[in-house]
């Protein structure tokens, strides 16, 4: 390995460790006060894909409830918690973190810098969200209070107004979802500030606003959505929190108070928050799919506006989950169009991807198959979207399964299709090992079959007028066959995760050597050996164009001729 | 490969990217301004919606002491980011000083104010709609002024001490970034609680 000459200590382990306690004690301690930026990166995405497995699992148990009418597998009160946990879960703890953890890791070997911009900022982020979590599912034992009254929260992951108020909900479940949220965005903000000021104030020389790698600019643009997203819902569990403590009257209506306030607070989170989680995931394709399509992106400026331009559009649309609250007709007609909006930057995406992949040598690797399959539910999914954002569309459908479906099209066949793409891609840098391509498409094909059978099904019951957040449902109503089949996609689903899991490990210890650069890509990060030394670059790089390994490898047609 | 040569050509102009300590004071500033749109919001959307009193135009008095005194530490504040830009630590430590008294003026008026209405008109967070509005506002306005003032006396602590020198002037003016923040939001404060709401 070139980077064995330097002589720089610690850089490489060359003696075997020997795993005595104090080794091992030692070893923890190391990850304990890491201010590492591929350390804490590590960490974030452990972090992230211990909450998918625990949200996973009470999706499952909502699916073996809902696998028949009148079944007892949960008793409602467990239900409503069950899926209140699996909401908040899979937003706070898995979608929140894995943006970070891909962005920690990535960004600076991606710019050529050292660490992020405030590596002790970032370790204190990562712990912040690291308890927030905690304290979030310490609830099951200490949110029944004095009261007895429930355990973890059951308020769903909204917490409507005013059903959280102390009058409803006694004990202290809401209060963990208020406090742990609270400090998680803290944790939030914290890594969206520290994102920022690395994409623009650590960038290697050479490396300009123009030549950023897309998926920095697009974290970058992220974590700028994210620091205003966050920060109102914070404000909101605040006002929420001095309701219930201090007796105060923001959504008491008996005291002149709006529940309906909560809903447009809790919204102007709520909404901007779905693109937060998705712009990183659209990060990940921006990477793939040029590398394994031997093209570089199609339209590189034109991807980085309409990211930025996702990120404005999605501040004004928020209104569109109340079109039922009761709104004017020219508050619903505004929603209606601003939502429509959305479409426009989305589909300059989806065009960009085609465009990219179009008369590219494509190569069907493990991560290739998982942005493919993205790009075409990011696309189905958008349709529904524009089918909900219609007013009356929405007055019908509201709170039904065809909104589950809708969302989960999103939640998981684009950003979770995205994250496993990521996860294939960048684990031989990250481990330097090669996740197993045979267990890779096993992986893949189940949880595309899996996904497809639960989500593309279950717009059915949803349009057949099934209710969400039913606990049960009668046997007359014709939903049974329909929900048979979408929990036996969730089995499926869960399946091919599980085979996920294993792969993860095996491919840990007994993976094929990955080499700096087993894909063959262009940016810096596969300059570095894998995994990359604490110092990752041994002389800061230089770059002439946005594809720098592009230039090292072909020095007779390099990139900036034509930039 | 190796880790080191992703060089083709060396640029020669010179690199400069913005500085990392006030982007992210930016971005604080951000997210700080978001948190205090919606206790405006919150504010300006439930004037005249309480059921019972006191009602704001019993019991406010314009606070005007008081805001002279926030808003003149903006101008001390900026005068002591000159004076460490030239090297004067001297005239800096004096301007810093007064900006620390200031804001602790302010934060003294809102203390006895907020005694006069707790104690003599009856109005506390939980009154009725006005007081959790107000003191939630005001008070998050409040939170931010003492945050301040304890990175105003670390500083003040630190130049009494010596170790303030003209490199630090960088830092100093991302902290006073802040404290110009705090004394603009007052302004938004003051409007909609005092004059609009009055």
């Amino acid at each position: 390995m070139a980077d064995s000459t330097y002589p720089i200590p610690g850089s490489l382990e060359t003696t075997p460790r020997r795993w005595s306690q104090a080794a091992i004690l030692e070893w923890l301690n190391s990850w304990v006060i890491t201010v590492d930026h591929k350390k804490l990166g590590i960490l974030y995405i452990l972090y992230a894909i211990f909450f998918l497995l625990v949200g996973g699992a009470e999706a499952i148990a909502i699916r073996i409830q809902l696998i028949h009418p009148n079944m007892h597998f949960l008793s409602p009160q467990v239900f409503n918690r069950i899926f209140t946990m699996h909401g908040t879960t899979m937003v706070f703890l898995f979608g929140m973190t894995y943006i970070f953890g891909f962005a920690n890791y990535l960004i600076p070997l991606m710019i050529g810098a050292r660490d992020m911009a405030f590596p002790r900022l970032n370790a204190l982020s990562f712990w912040l969200t690291f308890f927030g979590g905690l304290l979030l599912y310490y609830s099951f034992i200490g949110g029944g209070g004095l009261y007895g009254a429930g355990n973890a929260p059951d308020v769903m992951w909204w917490a409507y107004a005013p059903l959280t108020e102390r009058a409803f909900s006694p004990g202290h479940a809401p209060d963990y979802w208020a406090l742990s949220l609270i400090v998680t965005g803290f944790g939030t903000i914290g890594a969206s500030i520290n994102v920022i000021a690395t994409a623009f104030c650590m960038r290697c020389k050479g490396m300009t606003l123009m030549r950023l790698p897309v998926f920095v600019w697009v974290n970058a643009t992220a974590s700028g959505l994210a620091l205003i997203t966050i920060t109102p819902l914070t404000a909101a569990q605040v006002m929420l929190l001095i309701d219930r403590y201090l007796g105060g009257h923001f959504f008491d209506t008996q005291a002149g108070g709006s529940a309906v306030v909560w809903a447009h607070f809790f919204w102007i989170f709520g909404h901007p928050e779905v693109y937060v989680l998705v712009l990183p995931a659209f990060a990940i394709a921006n990477e793939v799919i040029p590398v394994f399509s031997r093209k570089a992106i199609f339209g590189y400026p034109a991807v980085v506006a309409a990211s930025v331009g996702i990120a404005f559009v999605s501040l004004g649309v928020w209104a569109h989950h109340m079109f039922t609250i009761g709104m004017t007709s020219a508050g619903n007609a505004f929603f209606v169009l601003s939502t429509m909006l959305v479409g426009i930057p989305t589909s300059i995406k989806i065009f960009n991807w085609l465009a990219t992949m179009w008369g590219g040598k494509i190569r069907f690797a493990t991560p290739m198959l998982f942005c493919t399959a993205f790009v075409v539910q990011f696309l189905l999914a958008g349709l529904t979207g524009i089918m909900l954002s219609i007013a009356p569309w929405d007055w019908q459908l509201h709170n039904s399964y065809f909104v589950i479906a809708h969302f989960h099209y999103i939640l998981v066949g684009a950003i979770a299709f995205c994250i496993f793409a990521g996860v294939y891609y960048w684990y031989p840098k990250v481990t330097g090992r090669m996740l197993s391509e045979k267990l890779g498409k096993w992986h893949f094909w189940l949880f595309l079959i899996g996904f497809h059978v639960t989500f593309d099904v279950m717009h059915i019951p949803g349009l057949l007028g099934m209710p969400r957040s039913i606990y049960t449902y009668e046997a007359d109503r014709g939903w049974t066959g329909w929900n048979q089949i979408v929990s036996i996609g969730g089995f499926i689903q869960a399946i091919a995760v599980l085979i996920f899991a294993v792969n993860l490990i095996w491919s840990y210890f007994k993976g094929k050597e990955a080499g700096n650069d087993p894909w063959d890509a262009w940016t810096l990060e596969w300059a570095t050996p894998s995994p990359p030394p604490a110092y990752n670059f041994a002389t800061d790089p230089v770059v002439t164009s946005r594809r720098p390994l592009w230039d090292l490898k072909h020095p007779d047609d390099p990139d900036w001729h034509y930039e | 490969m190796s880790t080191v040569a992703v060089a083709q050509a060396t640029a020669e102009q010179p690199w400069i990217q913005p500085s990392k300590g006030r982007v992210a004071m930016f971005c604080l500033i951000i997210a700080e301004s978001a948190i205090f749109t919606i206790f405006v919001v919150a504010y300006i959307y439930n004037i005249g919606k309480s059921l019972y009193g006191p009602t704001p135009a019993q019991v406010l008095d314009v606070p005007l002491f008081n805001s002279i005194c926030l808003l003149s530490s903006s101008l001390t504040i900026w005068l002591s980011e000159r004076a460490i830009e030239h090297g004067k630590i001297k005239a800096f430590g004096l301007w810093w000083a007064l900006t620390f008294v200031l804001g602790a003026v302010f934060l003294v008026g809102t203390g006895v104010e907020w005694n006069r209405l707790i104690y003599h008109d009856g109005l506390t967070i939980s009154t009725n709609l006005f007081g959790t509005t107000f003191y939630s506002l005001v008070g998050l306005h409040a939170s931010h002024v003492i945050i301040g003032l304890c990175m105003l006396l670390v500083v003040l602590l630190f130049t009494i001490t010596g170790h303030v020198k003209e490199e630090h002037s960088e830092r100093i003016q991302v902290l006073a970034l802040y404290w110009h923040f705090v004394d603009a939001v007052w302004i938004v404060v003051f409007t909609v609680v005092y004059i609009i709401g009055r």
